[in-house]
């Protein structure tokens, strides 16, 4: 515990001629949540994008395990696991085929692995209806079926709870509350209020200045 | 240490890929009919708008099913990318720890499987149709076998530049097609050739080049294309 795993130095982006963060500095440790708060448009999918490495127009630096992110990509991919806001599921296909392919794009599994983690998610009975028929929730809780199963190290979620109920998103968290623990780095946004102990929270201001708090109350100030 | 237990082995993830697009292909099937009957219906209308003279049309053929072929082909490509840049799985294959130029190698070609393969099989009957002598079908169909590849593979490229611009679909088209004019010129030349008694060793061998040229670098230039454009 305590050595960063993932490091922003210096990080500044501008996006349509505006300047979303600059000289921002971070670490992320290994068995951290850290909660990216801001108002929309602040920047917290560009910076989860960027931390992913699928957008590359920054100015400063992303280390990974201490060296360049851009060096060892295909070694950082495989310890990531990115979903994004949109949850790359295929209307026509089932929830189980989505998550065999999803799921067999970063590791070996079981086919029964896919069975346990879509009952986890309140699917079972589901797997083999197309997912154009399912609600919205039930289409999330697909794509966060992954969660039950992934290996990686790293986890990247943009707004991973929308669509999804109360009683999921405490469920989800307890999940992440576990799997940090067992020492998986978890960087997250959303809208919803996270009631979870040694949650760091990374504030990003549309202002582009960067408060940082470490324990779970946080207090930002209000900027201009 | 993680590494050898849960890290997929290369075949297997080419597998999930191809099974996936062949799956998503076939609960689209009317996505996948659409080029076939337009190049059916190209090849019928023709004789009924210019001239159903046998000799005229014999001379016209190979040009007429090639041209019908390419044009049928571009039809499609604006579709390889599309669904999955909205729904977010082409941000999945990109963050595949796997070489992104290989899965978009088994992309192009389980593209390929479903819209060229069928519009060769198509070929033969719509060829006979326009009064192509019989005994060079084989050529035509040789030569569509190493062509059409080509038109997908480098199609896949200007689908991929264009995947995130909301109005791509003219755009590949103009990207495209100036590329794949080498591999019409020489695909009804080698048919042409035959049917003029002349040999055609010297076609085919360009053909081949064409082809093994496009299945080795165009899927670097795709990847590279469509990092780019989930990038945005």
């Amino acid at each position: 515990m305590g050595n960063p795993v993932l490091e922003i130095l210096n990080l500044d982006c501008e996006r349509d001629d505006r300047l979303l963060f600059s000289d921002l500095n971070y670490q992320f440790k290994v068995g951290d949540i850290v909660q990216l708060e801001g108002p929309n448009g602040a920047g917290k999918t560009t910076l989860l994008r960027i931390l992913s490495g699928l957008f590359s127009s920054y100015d400063g630096q992303i280390l990974w395990k201490n060296d360049l992110l851009s060096r060892n990509s295909a070694l950082f991919q495989s310890e990531l696991l990115f979903i994004g806001h949109k949850s790359a599921i295929k209307l026509s296909l089932s929830p189980l085929e989505n998550l065999r392919y999803l799921m067999g794009l970063q590791q070996t599994f079981n086919e029964s692995d896919l069975f346990m983690a879509l009952e986890q998610v309140g699917l079972s009975g589901y797997e083999y209806v197309l997912c154009r028929n399912l609600s919205a929730g039930q289409q999330r809780r697909v794509s966060l079926a992954r969660l039950y199963l992934s290996n990686a190290r790293l986890w990247i979620l943009d707004e991973i709870f929308t669509a999804i109920d109360k009683q999921g998103v405490a469920q989800f968290e307890k999940l992440l509350a576990k799997k940090a623990k067992s020492g998986v780095t978890i960087i997250l946004t959303t809208h919803h209020e996270l009631s979870m102990p040694n949650l760091r929270i990374l504030s990003l201001n549309a202002a582009s200045t960067i408060f940082e708090c470490e324990t779970d109350i946080c207090e930002v100030t209000e900027h201009e | 240490m993680n590494d050898s237990t849960s890290s997929q082995s290369l075949s297997a993830v080419l597998m999930h890929v191809l099974k996936r697009e062949l799956l998503t292909a076939f609960r689209h099937r009317q996505a996948l009919i659409n080029p076939l009957v337009f190049f059916a219906i190209v090849i019928v209308l023709f004789p009924l708008g210019v001239s159903p003279e046998p000799a005229f049309l014999k001379m016209a053929s190979v040009g007429l099913v090639w041209v019908a072929a390419l044009l049928s082909t571009m039809l499609s490509l604006d579709r390889l990318f599309q669904s999955d840049y909205d729904d977010g799985s082409l941000e999945q294959l990109v963050l595949c720890p796997e070489p992104l130029y290989l899965l978009l190698l088994v992309k192009s070609l389980a593209h390929w499987s479903l819209t060229g393969l069928p519009l060769i099989l198509m070929s033969p009957f719509l060829a006979l149709m326009l009064h192509l002598p019989p005994e060079h079908l084989p050529v035509m169909l040789l030569t569509l076998v190493m062509g059409t590849p080509v038109i997908s593979l480098i199609g896949g490229i200007g689908a991929a530049l264009t995947v995130s611009l909301r109005s791509g679909g003219v755009l590949v088209s103009l990207l495209v097609l100036p590329l794949t004019i080498p591999v019409l010129i020489f695909g009804s030349g080698t048919v042409q050739a035959s049917i003029d008694g002349l040999p055609i060793m010297g076609h085919l061998a360009i053909m081949g080049m064409m082809l093994v040229l496009a299945l080795t670098l165009s899927p670097f230039a795709t990847a590279e294309a469509l990092k780019m454009s989930v990038s945005n």
